[in-house]
């Protein structure tokens, strides 16, 4: 069967992880080159890199460094931040990136995520979607969060994966930062939803949370986190093999 | 020398990086000539079926590389590159493959549990069929990673390797120095670059 992903994700700014990170070992531990090496080595099985650089200047180091980094790792890469046009898919992918992921830039285009499928096919466009609940109901947010559309979750996915969409990350605002566990109803509403991949985000604190997010949701595929993993609170090691006694299928 | 066969389909980049890797000599190639002198090809494809094999033909490749398997050098085809080295495929109509296997490629979703998603996509586990000295540096149940809506079926006796998705899925094939895997070498971590190296290392 397929294995169950865990997935670290690496906010990048002018070339810089921007969270700061005490791996040991490492000499340079905000180079997303090394740790990215070091998210490979150690069992990873997928890594996105959020590009959160506002500067063409800083795209243009993202490049470089998204090039370098596809040309060591070699497991899938999924690259976000600042993707707005089929132009911003041919950059990043041409750097060797596997996904595309879009957010912001499929509210403002929703057809984008229709033209990149056409162009690039489905399994290229990750639509992620920063949600969290106004009065009882579920909204879209935009521009990383600050700004409420007003759109309902659970349609603008369907209507996202109809599109071409062949993964979703749903990044609960709501769980995110508060190391609480996965936001599990929000993401079983999803995992009913529709028939992609759907990626959990925000709110790990620990190895039980994923065993939680597992079990509790049979249908999900993947966890994701940034700061646990950054920080060292979590070894992706030990997070597989913890899932595994728990009969969880991962990659070891 | 390698040569990865350049017909305008999918993204190579990975592919190049992986056998930079390795420290593989290759040649990122469209001319017959340079893929008659290589020692070894890589049928490299991405995408539909029916695209990719209309542009290996108008290309003129189809003929070489079906002439280079013949008098016997290695060729390994990578997921849609390994889809084309079989008879025909049944992606939107019915289209010919290379016709260097027995076998036809066919959809997922008429063979495999309806609650199961398609593409297959992700990491999973190989499970040998048959020996293969493209497996000499991996070992059995390691995973690799698999992108693919369809599948190959009737391969006879050339399936070297399979992994349950609802059920067993052909996932690698080798008849003499013809192979081919349907996951993406290049995107398995080390496993992928272990096949590559077996695959580089073959006479």
């Amino acid at each position: 069967m397929i294995t169950k992903r865990i997935i670290p994700c690496l906010d990048i700014k002018d070339g810089r992880v921007v969270k700061g990170t005490n791996f040991k070992g490492l000499n340079d531990v905000s180079s997303p080159i090394e740790l990215a090496r070091t998210y490979s080595d150690s069992l990873a099985d997928e890594l996105v890199f959020y590009d959160i650089t506002a500067s063409y200047e800083g795209r243009q180091l993202f490049t470089d460094i998204l090039t370098k980094v596809a040309s060591e790792i070699f497991i899938p890469l999924t690259v976000g931040g600042g993707i707005n046009t089929v132009d911003d898919f041919d950059r990043v992918l041409k750097c060797g990136a596997d996904k595309v992921s879009v957010n912001s830039g499929a509210i403002k285009n929703p057809s984008l995520i229709k033209e990149a499928a056409h162009k690039y096919g489905d399994q290229c466009v990750v639509l992620s979607v920063d949600i969290k609940r106004v009065d009882g109901a579920f909204h879209v947010f935009a521009k990383g969060g600050r700004e409420d559309t007003g759109i309902e979750a659970i349609n603008w996915i369907k209507q996202g994966v109809a599109s071409g969409a062949g993964e979703i990350v749903v990044n609960s605002i709501d769980t995110d930062g508060v190391k609480q566990g996965f936001d599990i109803e929000l993401l079983k509403l999803v995992c009913d939803a529709v028939k992609v991949p759907v990626i959990a985000s925000g709110g790990a604190g620990n190895i039980q949370h994923f065993i939680d997010l597992f079990k509790e949701i049979p249908d999900i595929d993947a966890g994701l986190a940034a700061s646990i993993f950054h920080f060292g609170e979590v070894a992706i090691p030990d997070l597989k093999r913890e899932l595994k006694k728990n009969n969880i299928i991962v990659r070891l | 020398m390698i040569a990865i066969v350049d017909y305008g389909v999918g993204n190579l980049f990975s592919l190049i990086s992986s056998f930079n890797k390795i420290g593989a000599d290759i040649v990122v190639t469209a001319d017959p000539q340079v893929i008659s002198d290589a020692d070894g090809i890589i049928l490299p494809g991405v995408g539909a079926f029916e695209d990719a094999a209309r542009k290996l033909r108008d290309s003129g490749l189809d003929k070489v590389i079906v002439e280079q398997a013949q008098k016997g050098k290695k060729l390994m085809g990578i997921c849609l590159g390994m889809q084309m080295l079989f008879q025909q495929s049944y992606e939107y109509g019915c289209h010919e493959g290379l016709g260097l296997l027995k076998g036809n490629i066919v959809p997922m979703k008429d063979s495999i549990p309806a609650d199961l998603k398609i593409p297959h996509i992700g990491w999973n586990a190989l499970h040998f069929t048959k020996e293969s000295n493209l497996f000499k540096y991996i070992s059995n149940n390691d995973c690799v990673y698999f992108v693919h809506s369809y599948y190959a079926t009737d391969c006879d006796d050339s399936v070297i390797a399979t992994a349950e998705y609802g059920k067993e899925l052909t996932a690698a094939v080798q008849k003499d120095n013809i192979m081919g895997c349907q996951f993406h070498p290049e995107k398995s971590g080390e496993v992928g670059l272990n096949i590559l190296r077996a695959f580089c290392e073959m006479e």
